[in-house]
């Protein structure tokens, strides 16, 4: 790589920490010390093998010292936390907001005098050699304005010219330029123009540059709230975590954490990286990334997530994910980018945008020559004032900022409300949804079956039935198995051996527990095993329309009882449907299970229609039929039993997933439980595309409207010609109120609350 | 002089016809890579270079280092590519892609002022 390439690279950094890798004693620290202190420019190294850190002070860049640290046979990274990048971030924008306010009220402080003196006096002409020294005088001020706040416009227009692409800069460069050019050739030459447009318009380039500056300054403040979602997220991090080493407790950067470091998190504290406890057991909130209020109980074993608070005990735990592979850090990354992304919508903006200032500078041209050719005296003045104020009013920066400023607030309004939208197609896709279907296990219901009540017959007490079916179920893995094994358990029932296990999917399971011979299962299982179920079918029903899942049991041929299980619905699934329904919103349910339940289930809480005994490989083929139909389907369902349906749906809702985000590839994450996630999202995206449709329509209607009028389309009806410098304001403050009206879907309340 | 006028109209019409939309843009430089590191410029309302060559399956890493303290630069986004990075000023920002499908890939700011594209054959 060559030198001068290194001088575009991060250098002049005064302090660079490094996280060390492979450091596990002092000689390691010599070592790596030496190794940095060879590099050039580096003016002290320290080394801390407490918290393996390395502070770096001098002008070297940071790839050069981490290769000298691996040379010396160990790893390093560069700590530099995503809130230290924020905090920079935050910093610039500030310090280019003052710039360009300094840039403005200078431009301004000699605009207005000369607009007001033109307004007082109505005297902008050169009519005398002592008026040309005058604004030859004042024409070299503009000049030093122009240079001064001004230079970025005109620089960047050079510079894009000879890129062959045209920005604003490039309207306001040639807008303003072309203003002073003519003005300065009239101070000079005034005998080359017609005498009646012998005036200047210095103040109009002053102006307009002021006002532009304005306005950019105005837009970069309200840029910086379309961020704040992404900023509370990343406030959420604290900035140290206990480290215990050699028994010792030590504060740690939380960059510096590693993987596999042991970790202590008192009552109150925030648990800084991910981790699996190894000691110790407590309560923790983990409200501020799933927004589930009820605070989750850990022990020995338990995941434990980054930024959650932890209330009751003292834990230990192990880092298993840092840095950028934090849950949290991932979600802030997803988040980002989908804020970065564009609904399909705004194509169609961006195709406008790309051809846009070349399109307004043929404008200005035939304008001019409209004026010049058919105009009235003094055309040149005339002329040069119509094209001027094309160039400045057109605002190619409205058009662009429509979508994304709007689609960067909506998705970061949706991340603090729990939900993650993947990109701005699933955002807009979202807002077109007619109709819903929920999965029902884990979705409507809470996904924990347990067993409600059980029925024994031909001689068997309760005991011995829940006794032989939790033997066989032991063996497997269904939900409603293990349903049946926990009651068991709850009721300390010692479990037997299972021989020849046997499942049958979608059907039962069936096996030899104590030599005796049992299938427990659905009725059609029972019918192909040839068992008289005759007298339980009634018993069934009656559960059935309880919304509780009736399985029979038989035992060595004979028939001989009910085990009934039923899954919790979850407190708001009713409220959330109603919501979606209030909303214009057929919502279905789908399940594998039996029809009387499924449809018992639907009638509490009030969904539309069912699709019952659904097999999970038939879930997307339920999907591809509504789509048929006509319908934009979102799919709600967990991300990984439902994957297939959730990917054919127009929209896959991916439920209750809490802080495993990485693992999803669904449109739509929503980290909380509740289905009231489903109406808030839906909700989220209908405004936010409101929000994307008006700023785009003001966007459209204020060029379509702004440049025939600055053309002089008016003209010979009303007499109507506008002066630049209005242009300039109105075009300065149009960007501004797009970024504004963005802000806007910060304020919103969603239905809930 | 009104003949003039109007011919410099006509020329300046033609002008910007000519130079925006029939010359190609390649006019800027534009690097042919392989598995190598291209730096891109982010300053005066440009990235530089604006046009990238790569091969279709082979790994390509474009650094960003933006000067521009526009907040219109801050964000590049390739939009065929579901690619989107944040570009704090003065940090180079190295973003790794591999293109699977011969094409071109433009890659703009927010607003689609600042523009560039990615050549994949």
């Amino acid at each position: 790589m060559s030198a001068d390439m290194h001088s575009d690279k991060k250098i002049n950094a005064e302090q660079i920490q490094l996280a060390l890798e492979g450091v596990s004693c002092a000689g390691c620290v010599s070592r790596i010390e030496k190794a940095l202190q060879a590099v050039d420019g580096i003016e002290s190294v320290a080394v801390n093998l407490a918290d393996r850190t390395a502070q770096v002070d001098g002008t070297a860049n940071v790839e050069t010292l981490i290769q000298s640290v691996k040379d010396a046979g160990y790893g390093a990274s560069e700590i530099q936390s995503v809130e230290q990048h924020q905090e920079e971030a935050e910093e610039l924008e500030k310090k280019h907001y003052k710039t360009l306010l300094r840039k403005c009220f200078l431009a301004l402080s000699l605009g207005i005098p000369l607009i007001l003196w033109g307004l007082i006096t109505g005297d902008m002409a050169i009519a005398s050699v002592k008026a040309q020294v005058a604004w030859g005088v004042i024409g070299m001020l503009t000049l030093a304005v122009m240079v001064i706040s001004g230079r970025h416009f005109y620089i960047g227009a050079w510079k894009s010219f000879l890129n062959h692409s045209a920005n604003m800069d490039s309207l306001i460069g040639i807008g303003t330029g072309v203003a002073w050019i003519y003005s300065m050739v009239v101070v000079l030459f005034p005998f080359i123009v017609p005498e009646e447009a012998r005036a200047v318009y210095f103040e109009a380039s002053a102006m307009i540059v002021g006002l532009v500056n304005l306005g950019l300054a105005l837009e970069v403040r309200a840029r910086g709230k379309t961020s704040q979602a992404i900023k509370k997220l990343i406030g959420l991090q604290p900035k140290t975590a206990k480290v215990v080493r050699d028994d010792k407790e030590i504060d740690v950067l939380i960059d510096a954490v590693q993987v596999g470091d042991i970790i202590r998190v008192r009552p109150g504290e925030k648990v800084p990286v991910d981790g699996e406890i190894i000691e110790g057991a407590t309560s923790v909130d983990e409200s501020m990334l799933t927004g589930e209020p009820m605070p989750v109980q850990k022990q020995v074993g338990d995941e434990v997530v980054g930024a959650t608070i932890n209330q009751t005990g003292t834990v230990l735990y192990r880092a298993t994910r840092v840095g950028a592979e934090t849950a949290l850090a991932q979600i802030i990354q997803m988040v980002k980018q989908a804020q970065n992304s564009k609904p399909s919508i705004g194509r169609l903006a961006d195709k406008i945008a790309s051809v846009f200032v070349p399109t307004v500078l043929l404008i200005a041209v035939v304008t001019a020559l409209v004026w010049f050719n058919l105009g009235p005296e003094p055309r040149i003045a005339f002329m040069l004032t119509a094209a001027t104020t094309v160039l400045i009013i057109a605002c190619p920066c409205a058009l662009g900022l429509a979508t994304p400023m709007s689609v960067m607030v909506g998705v970061g309004k949706a991340a603090e409300n729990g939900i993650l939208i993947r990109n701005g197609e699933a955002l807009q896709k979202s807002s077109h949804i007619t109709t819903v279907v929920l999965d029902k296990t884990g979705t409507i219901t809470v996904g924990r079956p347990e067993v409600t009540s059980i029925v024994a017959v031909n001689g068997l007490d309760e005991g011995q039935l829940l006794r032989l079916s939790a033997s066989l179920e032991h063996s497997s893995e269904h939900p409603l198995a293990q349903a049946i094994v926990k009651s068991a358990m709850n009721r300390d029932i010692k479990l037997s051996k299972v021989k020849l296990f046997k499942a049958i999917a979608g059907h039962g399971v069936q096996g030899q527990v104590d030599g005796h011979y049992v299938l427990i299962g659905n009725e059609k299982f029972m019918q192909d095993n040839s068992i008289d179920i005759d007298d339980l079918v009634s018993v069934a029903q009656k559960a059935a329309e309880q919304a509780q899942t009736p399985m029979y049991v038989a035992i060595d041929k004979l028939a001989a009882g009910i085990v009934a299980v039923s899954d919790p619905i979850k407190e708001d699934s009713k409220d959330a449907i109603s919501r979606l329904k209030k909303d214009g919103i057929r919502v279905i349910m789908l399940t594998g299970d039996n029809r009387m339940t499924a449809e018992a289930i639907a009638k509490q809480v009030g969904v539309d229609s069912v699709f019952a005994q659904v097999l999970p490989e038939h879930k997307s083929a339920k999907v591809v039929e509504l789509q048929k139909q006509g319908e934009c389907v979102g799919m709600v369902g967990d991300g990984i039993n439902d994957a297939p349906a959730l990917a054919q749906a127009d929209v896959g809702f991916a439920i209750g997933t809490g802080t495993d985000v990485a693992m999803e590839s669904a449109d739509v994450t929503l980290m909380r439980g509740s289905l009231q996630s489903v109406p808030d999202a839906i909700e989220i995206s209908r405004l936010t595309l409101r929000n994307i449709k008006q700023n785009l329509f003001g966007a459209f209607v204020y060029n379509t409207l702004g440049i025939p009028i600055a053309a002089g389309v008016l003209y010979p009806f009303i007499g109507v010609l506008l002066n630049p410098v209005i242009a300039g304001a109105a075009m300065a403050f149009s960007s501004v109120t797009v970024v504004s009206n963005a802000n806007r879907l910060r304020l919103i309340k969603i239905g809930r609350k | 002089m009104d003949i003039i006028i109007n011919l410099i109209g006509i020329a300046l019409f033609v002008a910007v016809i000519l130079w925006f939309w029939v010359m190609p843009t390649k006019a800027s430089s534009s690097v042919v890579s392989g598995n190598e590191i291209i730096n891109i410029l982010v300053e005066d309302g440009t990235y530089k270079p604006n046009l990238v060559k790569t091969v279709v399956g082979q790994s390509i890493t474009l650094r960003f280092i933006r000067k521009d303290s526009s907040p219109c630069a801050s964000i590049v986004i390739f939009d065929g590519l579901d690619v989107s990075k944040e570009l704090p000023i003065n940090q180079p920002v190295e973003i790794k892609l591999m293109i699977s499908q011969p094409g071109e890939y433009k890659f703009t700011c927010q607003m689609g002022m600042y523009q560039g594209v990615l050549i994949a054959t």
